[in-house]
């Protein structure tokens, strides 16, 4: 069990923001968020799934809505706490610890200031070691795990539980509600027992995150051989160097979906075509698609190495796309179903970064 | 014939500039700031109308750093109570609670989060806690100078700012100073309450900046309407700039581009401003900077309003030339201001920019050729391919598109530009472009913008712009602009994820010439 306080706050923000590939909403306020929760209840422990008793019940918790209403109307706190109880009382069992469903974006932090709130651990794990649109886009749906029972709530004190057929009813039933109770909510799901969980989460991803945005910042600090060990680390690779030249924004369905279109540096001949759903989806260079989900597109400024995200995308910006491979986890049973390009529509098969 | 007086307070120099109707340039000064900006202001104002007829002048407009120095240097700011209504929403981050600890001590007082605010679609998240508003008000009494009020969703609903607003005046009285977060910002709640409770905490710097601003052009015999620049290079009115002092923090830049578009009589341009130790290079689309992306951080506080997209790197005249062992290295560090007496053509021992540029004939009348006659051509050739090359780099950063455009040159240090940079058209070099920044603020136009969500569902898209657009101009027409010139000069749409109706935030900006 390690203790994270404020301090280690900076580069676990920068590491989800990396891995929320453009989208997973802004944790810069979820780093806010977890940083009032430590000066009113204390640092956060943080235990490995090797940590804790094996038959300990163990639940995901996530906002859940849209970042663009989140950054007007900022969780406040009791509705993850009240979310997390209700499931509890459902079940009629004590969850014993918090586990991240996504790290990525802004529910990577969350999940610390829930755990901080009841007075148990958060678990260094997660179900996607990256942010992806919906709730059933899960290594633990792959496991044959369900989302359900889960608990929506609000923050003035309305709460649903759901039981559902399957995890893609899930994502819709609490969608739905969402948008009844303000577009910001609170959302605990996937209960499962620490067993469970050691067969089925994606193993030290918020310690995966953190050094990725440690290592990450020695990058943005121009540190001697820090590109080549960010790229090891990750077993990453740089997939494009150039120009955004055209950005397509369309507003057809309640995602937000693009295209950016960005030419190399030097070869005004050869572009990279990436798609948007919320998130950098899927790239294509040259008319071959070379980057698909679930593998990581994560744009960063070519001069600072800032992750960019999909709003702040703009014409003229100097980037860099690098590939990450995806969590080992995700690639079992139909992963390809749940995750892979034709589950976000995409007519092309997926392409492993190891050529 | 009509005249207007533009002033630019910067952090070297205050320079002052009378521009006719038609825009040209009538009379220019440049002169050192002064401990008390006020002195600099007054005594530049005096060069600038000496033979003017004073009763012409019609116009003067001021674009100060005063509002930005006072936050930097943490002067002369005041405290102010913060409250939110959105309870039981938005708990999660108190007002503050990201700030610099030593700014927190200076400005902030009571805070409190109490029942209101609104949620995306317009309804309330709950009903205004009116008495809680009271209470708030009793607490500040006596402690704090002003009240910042902000509530989720204000942006497009704002009944519960106007009445806590109200009632805080009940409470503490008319003179009491508040600001209303929807009169300051735009979406994103923290950021848009951090720049209110600023606005608030400058309210006083912002009254001393206007009233010694009215002094100094009423010891000059003006009597004029003044105006004082903002962020987007347009103008507020003295009377708002009393009350929206945030809005004037970077105008500085604004002005310069500005400045420079209006003189080389160019909308779609490169700008690049030298000046003694760095260089900032910007973009102007149709006649104003294309603004930045990036959240922007005033004094270590994040706010959300929108500055010209710059890049800014160290090289400026008096950048320092280095040779060491037949390796030629260029700055980063610089003589600055004293260039005019520690560069080797001036007769000192720093070898600088400005000194290559007089060697190889970029740079004319400035000192004594001579002097640089044992400076070799090889260290010349070394500096000015590193300088070109950065310039070129620069250009090609900030530009939108592969294609070429043209670069406009301004500033003390433009004689570093070369004529020829790839990727661009034509430097132009304009008149007067030394006090680009001053002329910027002489010719800037009144605005008015709008930023909200629209449900495209419901109305349709093209109905809902238009609506944003006639919002937009209205508001432009009321901070002055010219009913009949006023012009939509950007719309901005961004689809907002996972929200029904086809939820849109619209960005709209109008603005016009001053009506006569």
């Amino acid at each position: 069990m390690r203790k994270v306080d404020s301090a280690d706050l900076d580069q676990l923000t920068l590491g989800a923001t990396l891995l929320g590939t453009g989208g997973g909403g802004d944790p810069f306020i979820a780093k806010l968020m977890v940083e009032q929760a430590i000066q009113d209840f204390g640092a956060i422990d943080v235990a490995t799934l090797d940590e804790l008793d094996e038959d300990d019940l163990v639940a995901t918790v996530a906002v859940l809505g849209a970042p663009t209403v989140i950054v007007e109307k900022i969780p406040s706190g009791p509705e993850f706490t009240n979310a997390v109880r209700a499931l509890a009382a459902y079940l009629g069992k004590e969850i014993k610890a918090i586990m991240p469903v996504e790290v990525g974006g802004m529910n990577t932090l969350i999940p610390l200031a829930v755990a901080t709130e009841l007075g148990v651990p958060c678990v260094d794990a997660d179900g996607m070691r990256r942010a992806f649109p919906q709730i059933e886009m899960t290594a633990f749906t792959l496991a044959g795990l369900s989302a359900s029972p889960m608990s929506l709530a609000d923050e003035k004190g309305n709460k649903v539980t759901f039981e559902t057929t399957s995890n893609q009813v899930g994502e819709k039933l609490v969608r739905g509600s969402a948008m009844m109770l303000g577009l910001a909510n609170a959302v605990s799901l996937y209960p499962m027992t620490v067993r469970q969980a050691k067969d089925a989460a994606v193993w030290g991803s918020m310690q995966y995150c953190s050094d990725l945005g440690r290592l990450l910042r020695a990058v943005q600090h121009q540190e001697d051989g820090a590109w080549d060990q960010l790229l090891e680390f990750t077993e990453g690779v740089v997939a494009f160097e150039g120009k955004i030249i055209d950005l397509d924004r369309r507003t057809t369905t309640g995602f937000a979906r693009g295209t950016v279109t960005i030419e190399d540096f030097v070869d005004p001949g050869r572009t990279m075509r990436i798609e948007i759903q919320n998130e950098l989806l899927l790239a294509i260079a040259d008319g071959r698609a070379v980057v698909t989900p679930p593998d990581l597109i994560c744009m960063l400024d070519h001069e600072t190495s800032e992750p960019i995200t999909t709003e702040t995308l703009a014409y003229g910006q100097r980037v860099r796309v690098l590939a990450l491979p995806c969590a080992p986890e995700f690639k079992r049973g139909n992963w390809l179903d749940v995750v892979g390009p034709k589950a976000f529509g995409y007519d092309v098969d997926y392409v492993s970064l190891e050529g | 014939m009509s005249y207007r007086i533009g002033i630019d307070v910067g952090g070297t120099n205050t320079d002052a500039i009378v521009v006719d109707g038609s825009g040209a340039v009538v009379a220019a000064t440049k002169s050192a700031t002064t401990p008390d900006p006020f002195d600099g202001i007054r005594h530049s104002m005096e060069k600038v109308i000496a033979g003017i007829d004073t009763n012409e002048v019609t116009q003067a407009m001021l674009g100060t750093t005063h509002p930005a120095n006072a936050i930097i240097q943490r002067r002369g700011l005041q405290r102010v109570g913060a409250i939110r209504l959105a309870a039981p929403a938005s708990m999660g981050v108190r007002p503050g609670v990201a700030w610099p600890k030593d700014l927190l001590d200076t400005i902030m007082g009571p805070i409190d989060i109490v029942g209101g605010g609104n949620e995306f679609d317009g309804t309330p998240i709950a009903p205004l806690d009116e008495d809680a508003v009271r209470r708030f008000a009793a607490k500040c009494a006596g402690t704090v100078t002003a009240i910042a009020i902000s509530a989720p969703f204000s942006p497009a609903t704002f009944d519960h700012e106007e009445r806590a607003a109200q009632i805080i005046e009940e409470e503490l009285g008319g003179e009491f100073a508040v600001s209303m977060s929807h009169r300051v910002g735009a979406l994103g709640l923290l950021e848009r309450e951090n720049a209110t409770i600023l606005n608030a905490s400058l309210l006083g710097v912002a009254r001393t900046v206007v009233s010694g601003f009215q002094t100094a052009l009423a010891e000059n015999g003006l009597v004029v309407d003044s105006y004082i620049t903002q962020n987007d290079g347009t103008l507020l009115s003295a009377e708002e700039a009393v009350r929206f002092p945030v809005l004037t923090l970077g105008s500085g830049p604004t002005n310069s581009m500005r400045g420079a578009c209006s003189l080389a009589g160019l909308a779609d341009a490169l700008v690049v401003d030298v000046g003694g130790t760095s260089a900032d290079v910007g973009i102007l689309v149709d006649g104003f900077p294309r603004e930045s992306t990036a959240a922007i951080e005033v004094g270590g506080v994040r706010t959300n309003f929108r500055m010209p997209d710059l890049i800014s790197i160290g090289l400026g005249g008096g950048t320092v030339v280095r040779e060491t062992g037949g390796e030629v290295t260029v700055g980063p560090d610089s003589v600055g201001y004293k260039v005019v007496t520690d560069a080797l053509v001036r007769g000192g021992d720093t070898l600088t920019l400005s000194d290559i540029s007089v060697h190889v004939g970029r740079l004319a009348g400035f000192g004594d050729r001579e002097l640089v006659a044992g400076v070799s051509r090889a260290t010349s050739d070394a500096a000015l391919a590193w300088v070109d090359e950065q310039i070129r780099i620069m250009a090609d950063r900030m530009k939108a598109s592969r294609h070429a455009m043209p670069l406009i040159a301004v500033g003390g240090g433009s004689h570093l530009v070369p004529d020829e940079v790839a990727g661009v058209t034509e430097v132009v070099r304009p008149n007067h472009h030394a006090v680009a920044n001053a002329y910027g603020a002489a010719i800037a136009e009144a605005s008015g913008s709008i930023d909200r969500v629209f449900r495209f569902e419901e109305r349709g898209r093209q109905a809902s712009l238009e609506e944003a657009r006639n919002l937009a101009a209205e508001a432009a027409i009321r901070s002055g602009a010219d009913p009949n010139q006023v012009r939509i000069t950007s719309v901005h749409e961004v689809p907002l994820s996972y929200v029904p109706g086809q939820a849109c935030r619209v960005q709209v900006k109008a603005a016009g010439p001053l009506a006569p």
